[in-house]
């Protein structure tokens, strides 16, 4: 069984993110990027999978500039059998990465499409369902453990309240939650040897889809500052100052 | 900053998806496990299974023996990555990376680097064995022999401060083959000596200033019989020449571990900088404690400037004066900085529940072995007297 996982280059998650002065977006210029840490827990479970010997062939892809490489080396060193990069400068919504996953799903046959269950850019949450939807296919999204046996993959989904356990026929769609497991770090021994796997580039015109943006971004701007509370004397003062503002 | 230079080594790109990785290892795994370092006196073994998985254990070993092929700035600038975490982490590594694998690939015969490389690469521990009880650098004092019998070596002596003697499957062991003293230490031969061969005890690790979680012990020989082919390079002799061409990388080495632990001292004295208050105020709002923290940031980045040089220059040849000077400006500067994390955190500095107290005893010993400071500035000033005298100062 084939697993394809879809990885995304973002923004580091350790970095504090900078909105562009006009207000278009946010900052990247001179910026940390690595992979998306949702992805990364996709990237994990379809290895644990491999080596519990219920899959055969990990597939990274990740769509997006030259520099996605990078993103695509750490799954490989993390330990991916080889990679595909579809290359594009261009902004691409999920519904647009989500017709090129299709196409190369349809190339590739995996039995499960492992993604993250949103990149922490900008927290879209759309990709992996649409992706279901596209393709015809059943989806267990949020997923805090993943099982596969035979023909089908059960997961217990992340829920308000609890975990709701599904049961997917493959070929499926599964989504990853922060839960799952906790990835491994790519060691230098296997960060080498990835130099040698093979990562092929496309561009997306090769799968014949449209991408054209949808959406339009009219304004980015910072969170609002929280504001410092007050500091009272005693509780008469709490008790005045609560009813001066109407709240007792 | 300048580059790393690659030349030699790894390519740049895997060197750097490799260190982006280490940062995120020291700062994820091993710093949240100091604490039990420290009340452990120990590495766990899980962790230090970790770190001979991602490789840290192989660094310096070319790639045909199991190891990454690092050159010496690469190799420096990961030692001074992973040194932003507990010194143990780095101690533990540092016989392998250093001066044992550097022996080997040095004056090892085939057989000698096939046998030991990799297996150093892959995290059996190595320990170095040149002090003893009454000799230093001075070898002309060494007791300890070994004495050719058959096929056979027989080894008699004491060593003493040996780092990681307590964990070492491998020990590089200088001994005297020849009881007259001679000319260029050639009286001096060294052993790759396995440390499970009968007649070899391991004393108690010694009780030390700071530097928790690494050890150091006396090594004791009582007739060991080590086989003829131990004998590195197959030559008797070369012992001494050989431990000292791999100083200037020994040196870089504990440079790095300098820069590395006093950016982590630094952090630290800012962070308590900005949240303790005193006279109504954060206490980093204080010109004088500004000026403390100013001194700090420009000796620290004088320091890395400087390593990073000087490995750049060793990775093309000897660069003894450099490597020297790196080595003594990036300890002296490490225990300033240290004092200064004190000083900043007033009464707190002076307790054990902050780190700024544990991070001055750690610091100490930096400006001791691999040379100390003093012994630095003889060579120092010799190599430079000398190069004048030469012509060959620019």
């Amino acid at each position: 069984m084939k697993i394809l996982v879809p990885v995304k280059r973002v923004i580091d998650y350790n970095v504090k993110p900078r909105v562009k002065a006009d207000g278009s977006g946010v900052d990247l210029a001179n910026v940390k990027m690595s992979m998306n840490p949702f992805d990364e827990i996709a990237v994990e479970e379809a290895i644990r999978l491999k080596e519990a010997g219920k899959a055969d062939e990990i597939v990274a892809v990740s769509i997006g500039p030259a520099k996605a490489q990078e993103t695509l080396r750490t799954a490989l060193a993390m330990g991916a059998d080889r990679a595909i990069l579809i290359e594009t400068d261009d902004d691409v919504e999920p519904l647009g990465v989500a017709k090129i996953l299709k196409a190369i799903a349809e190339e590739e046959k995996p039995g499960i499409v492992m993604l993250g269950k949103q990149a922490i850019d900008d927290d879209s949450n759309q990709t992996g369902q649409m992706l279901a939807a596209l393709m015809g296919r059943p989806q267990g999204t949020f997923a805090n453990t993943v099982e596969v046996d035979g023909d089908s993959v059960t997961v217990k989904r992340e829920v308000d309240g609890g975990l709701e356990t599904v049961k997917l026929t493959m070929p499926a769609i599964v989504t990853t939650d922060l839960r799952l497991n906790e990835p491994r770090y790519a060691s230098l021994p296997n960060i080498m040897k990835a130099k040698k796997k093979p990562l092929d580039t496309k561009a997306p015109s090769d799968y014949g889809v449209d991408i054209a943006p949808r959406l339009k971004t009219t304004n980015v701007s910072e969170p609002p500052v929280r504001q410092a509370g007050d500091k009272v004397e005693d509780v008469d003062a709490l008790v005045a100052k609560l009813k001066s503002l109407g709240v007792a | 900053m300048s580059e790393i230079v690659s030349e030699g080594g790894m390519d740049a790109d895997t060197f750097a998806q490799f260190t982006d990785q280490l940062k995120r290892y020291v700062r994820e795994r091993l710093m949240p496990a100091e604490e039990q370092v420290l009340e452990d006196d120990a590495i766990p073994p899980d962790l230090l299974g970790e770190m001979r998985d991602m490789g840290l254990f192989g660094l310096t070993m070319p790639e045909e023996y199991g190891g990454s092929g690092m050159n010496v700035p690469q190799y420096i600038e990961t030692i001074r990555v992973l040194s932003y975490a507990l010194p143990a982490y780095r101690s533990i590594t540092s016989i392998n990376l250093g001066m044992v694998c550097s022996a080997l690939k040095n004056a090892g015969t085939e057989e000698q680097k096939s046998e030991w490389l990799p297996r150093l690469a892959a995290g059996e521990i190595a320990c170095f064995g040149l002090t003893e009880p009454g000799s230093g650098s001075d070898s002309a004092a060494m007791a300890t022999t070994a004495k050719r019998d058959g096929g056979h070596y027989v080894l008699n002596g004491s060593k003493r401060y040996i780092t990681n003697a307590p964990h070492a499957k491998l020990g590089l062991i200088m001994a005297r083959t020849n009881p007259e003293s001679m000319p260029k230490n050639a009286h001096v031969s060294a052993f790759l000596v396995d440390m499970e061969t009968d007649g070899i005890t391991v004393g108690k690790p010694d009780k030390k200033m700071g530097q928790r979680g690494s050890h150091i012990a006396d090594i004791y020989f009582d007739d060991v019989r080590v086989p003829a082919d131990a004998l590195l390079g197959g030559e008797e002799g070369r012992g001494f020449a050989t431990a000292m061409q791999s100083l200037d990388n020994g040196r870089l080495s504990i440079g790095a571990a300098s820069c590395g632990y006093a950016r982590r001292i630094l952090d630290t004295a800012l962070r308590y900088s900005g949240e303790r208050k005193a006279f109504g105020e954060t206490i980093g709002n204080f010109q004088l404690i500004q000026a403390m923290l100013a001194d700090s940031q420009a000796e620290l980045y004088a320091a890395e400037c400087m390593l990073r040089d000087a490995a750049a220059k060793a990775n093309k040849g000897k660069a003894i004066i450099e490597a020297a000077s790196a080595k003594m400006f990036a300890s002296e500067m490490c225990n300033r900085v240290a004092d200064r994390c004190v000083q900043i955190h007033g009464g707190a500095g002076y307790l054990a529940e902050y780190e700024a107290e544990r991070f001055y005893r750690d610091s100490r010993i930096y400006t001791i072995y691999e040379g100390t400071t003093q012994i630095l500035q003889l060579v120092i000033a010799k190599n430079m007297l000398r190069d004048f005298a030469s012509g060959a100062a620019a």
